[in-house]
């Protein structure tokens, strides 16, 4: 069998945790977005379609959020059993949007614990709405605060190593670093379009199996418009991060592109196989776009993997993470503007059997990118965990029960997974929405209104 | 106030609230397990359900908030703890990650599941237990740190009575604290079967704490003597802790005041945890890490107190609001909404 040492099984086991975590992290950034702009459209048009479509939502996210609440404190606390030596030192910089973030999910989690039981409770149905908006400033900010710890590992600043000790210490320049814009914008947009693909996905393969009724056609327009609108977003947001990378942190972009030397009107190498010459064949090649991409232009020049120590680069397999993670958006955009313009143009049919069924293979897509492109930015910015200044090796924990622990969680996400999933269909199965409509608003009515 | 002071008090403030709210959930998820193999359920599980589904996240907040917020005002507990914390902290994340899910799965999912009852059940006694290791490690004597780091000394801890009784006083003060809320929250839903029975397992489960402290004590005097030593300089913080036990026991003996008596068990706490920690000090961790030697530095520190207040403005109406529907609204808590 293969000899594992500490430090590998602490990135296996960090890996696994977060590989994990960020499925119901994502859904947690993204559905209470969508689930605010259902009920206020089942307010606005007076629609219990999107009333219900709002309550649904809500109950099978509870769920999720209950497995992301432990899987997030599950990582909060690896971070320290795992890496305590890069807990020391970074504590002293950046526990400031850590604690920040304690805050804003503390935040959510009381007005979500409001809004899941007052269904009812209020005369008016806009105070009911009202509570969307701390669920949604606070999912949102958490993604925020943590994203900015993320970006100061790539590119951390807002302090000086003096002899050893850190020193001159700026909070809030460590908070925003040169990585944090795009990073965040990244990871914000990526998982309202992920979760709008995912809702999207459920509801066509419902329409699919023809069960469908008007409830599940107006979700599916909803959840494709806003799909569309994040998608777009997304793409902008790809694109902005490539640019900061080239800027930034060019090894990174140089792995994921395969790019050796620096020069100006670059290829875009798509997909490939490398050898240990690192000769590329098999590829798709598209001359000067990578120098596009990186600035706008054919001349911009783009720093290549030969400028840094061999021992400081990235694994080269990342590049397949990149081009599957960017081809999985373009898809996702692709697909969402087909079927908003299909739903706009009367003469075609939006409801068109391979259009949906692209649709339903939306959803997971959008996970596995938002899944390669995490492995992308942890694994392109290794041997690093603090870009420049400490490596994974340095800060690993010295611990010899590191493969137990390992053993223990991926049997924990592996039960967690299986009942989460079952727990989900059962939900939905033993009440259909049909029933759920005529019980909850009888004859199509709404009270309070 | 210095800075490491007020960051200790914070945090101690924080894990208080934490012992408060946590000891409620934890003990009814074992009531609500007890209901249900003694069929009492009809009886009981709607009560405790109704006030744990909207807060359960919350108290999971209160933990977070402690240890992100230990690991930012004192950066060096991050290695010591963490080190040596590896195996026993992932037991209990493991626990407390199957009782919140299976807490949302049986909640939201399927009602009638009686194993994810057990497991949200028997969670609730065993995280407990498993994070006053936490405590009791740091009384020092159970890491070793030499040229390869620290090492935990795993044997010691599981052999050492002075961690078992702090085991013992967990569990007990969970059951405790739980059934004397619970009783007060059946009061106001005016819920008699279920408030006879609470009442009887609070007071049932009052003794057992005030024995299971002197054990501790006993064992603080054996282990750690200084820390002992500095106790008994504060010994005036756990004779008002003993008073306020007193008063809630006579309350609900008594049949009467049952929020107030609820107020006092809080108070009982209160005091002996803070004269706890107040004389845990300077030690976080005997002997490696002290208050001063380990606080942040001073920009960060100031940020994180700001932080602090500012997010404090933000919760403190927001968890009023929440108690307000939910705890104070006598016709919710009676079912009728």
């Amino acid at each position: 069998m293969l000899e594992l040492d500490g430090v590998t099984l602490s990135r296996l086991l960090t890996a696994s945790t977060l590989i994990f975590h960020v499925i119901f992290a994502t859904i947690g950034v993204g559905i209470p977005v969508m689930i605010a702009i259902a009920e206020f459209l089942g307010i606005k048009r007076k629609d219990p379609h999107y009333l219900l479509l709002a309550r649904r939502w809500a109950r099978g996210f509870t769920i999720t959020v209950a497995v992301g609440v432990v899987t997030g404190t599950a990582i909060g606390l690896q971070l320290s059993l795992l890496w305590p030596s890069f807990m020391q030192v970074a504590g002293q910089v950046i526990a400031l949007p850590l604690f920040m973030e304690t805050f804003a999910f503390f935040f959510e989690a009381i007005f979500l614990g409001i809004y899941l039981y007052t269904w009812d409770r209020f005369k008016n149905r806009w105070t009911h709405w009202l509570l969307n908006i701390p669920i949604v400033i606070g999912a949102t900010l958490s993604a925020f605060f943590i994203t900015t710890v993320n970006a100061f590992m790539n590119t951390p600043q807002g302090f000086d190593i003096i002899d050893g000790e850190t020193v001159n210490i700026s909070p809030l320049a460590a908070m925003f670093n040169p990585a944090t814009p795009t990073k965040v914008f990244h990871v914000v947009t990526s998982s309202y379009m992920t979760s709008a693909l995912i809702l999207a996905a459920i509801t066509a393969f419902i329409i699919l199996m023809k069960k469908g009724t008007d409830y599940h056609k107006k979700a599916l327009r909803l959840t494709m418009t806003a799909g569309l609108i994040f998608a777009a977003g997304t793409a902008l947001a790809g694109d902005l991060s490539a640019k900061f990378l080239a800027k930034e942190q060019p090894e990174k972009l140089a792995a994921a592109e395969w790019h050796f030397e620096t020069e100006s009107n670059a290829d875009l190498i798509l997909f490939g196989t490398i050898n240990e010459d690192n000769e590329i064949s098999n590829e798709i090649r598209i001359p000067g776009m990578l120098s596009f991409l990186a600035g706008n232009s054919f001349d911009t020049e783009v720093v290549g993997l030969n400028e840094f120590p061999e021992e400081e680069r990235p694994p080269l397999w990342v590049h397949y993470m990149f081009d599957m993670m960017v081809g999985i958006g373009m898809y996702s955009l692709f697909i969402a503007g087909l079927f908003v313009m299909f739903t706009l143009i009367k003469r075609f049919n939006e409801w068109n059997k391979l259009l949906l069924m692209g649709i339903v293979a939306s959803g997971p897509l959008a996970m596995l990118a938002i899944e390669f492109g995490w492995i992308y930015a942890e694994v392109g910015r290794q041997p690093w965990i603090l870009r420049g200044i400490m490596t994974v090796d340095e800060a690993a924990t010295t611990s010899s029960s590191v493969g137990i622990a390992f053993g223990l969680f991926l049997g924990l996400y592996a039960v967690l997974g299986f009942f989460c999933v079952r727990v989900l269909l059962k939900m939905f199965k033993d009440k259909p929405p049909k029933a759920e409509l005529e019980k909850r608003f009888p004859g199509g009515r709404l009270d309070g209104l | 106030m210095s800075l490491e002071v007020a960051g200790i008090t914070v945090l101690w403030l924080f894990l208080y609230g934490y012992l408060i709210v946590a000891s409620i959930d934890f003990g009814a998820g074992f009531f609500a397990y007890y209901a249900r193999i003694s069929k009492k359920e009809h009886i009981m599980s709607k009560l405790i359900s109704r006030y744990l589904s909207p807060v359960w996240e919350v108290t999971n907040v209160f933990f977070v908030f402690f240890f992100v917020g230990l690991v930012g005002f004192f950066p060096d507990t991050a290695y010591y703890y963490g080190t040596a914390l590896l195996l026993p902290g992932s037991v209990a994340i493991i626990l407390i990650a199957i009782r919140g899910s299976f807490y949302a799965f049986g909640n939201y999912g399927s009602k009638n599941s009686t194993l994810y009852l057990f497991l949200y059940g028997a969670t609730g006694l065993l995280i407990p237990a498993s994070l006053s290791t936490a405590l009791t490690i740091s009384e020092g004597g159970y890491l070793r740190e030499d040229e390869n780091g620290v090492t935990f000394l795993a044997g010691e801890l599981f052999t050492s009575p002075y961690s078992w009784s702090v085991v013992f006083l967990a569990i007990v003060s969970v059951l405790y604290i739980s059934a004397s809320f619970l009783t007060y929250y059946a009061d106001r839903a005016e819920d008699y079967d279920s408030r006879a029975i609470m009442r009887k397992f609070a007071l049932f489960w009052g003794a057992p704490t005030i024995i299971a402290s002197l054990m501790v004590f006993a064992g603080l005097r054996s282990h750690n003597g200084d820390h002992f030593e500095r106790a008994l300089d504060l010994w005036w913080m756990f004779g008002l802790s003993l008073v306020f036990f007193l008063i809630a026991g006579y309350m609900i003996f008594k049949k009467k005041n049952y929020g107030t008596a609820f107020l006092m068990v809080m108070l009982q706490f209160f005091f002996a945890f803070f004269g706890y920690g107040a004389s845990h000090l300077p030690y976080i961790l005997y002997p490696y890490i002290t208050l001063e030697g380990s606080v942040v530095n001073e920009t960060m520190g100031m940020a994180l107190i700001i932080v602090f207040i500012l997010g404090l403005c933000l919760l403190i109406p927001s968890l009023y609001l929440l108690m307000r529907l939910f705890l104070f609204d006598a016709d919710y808590v009676k079912g009728k909404k």
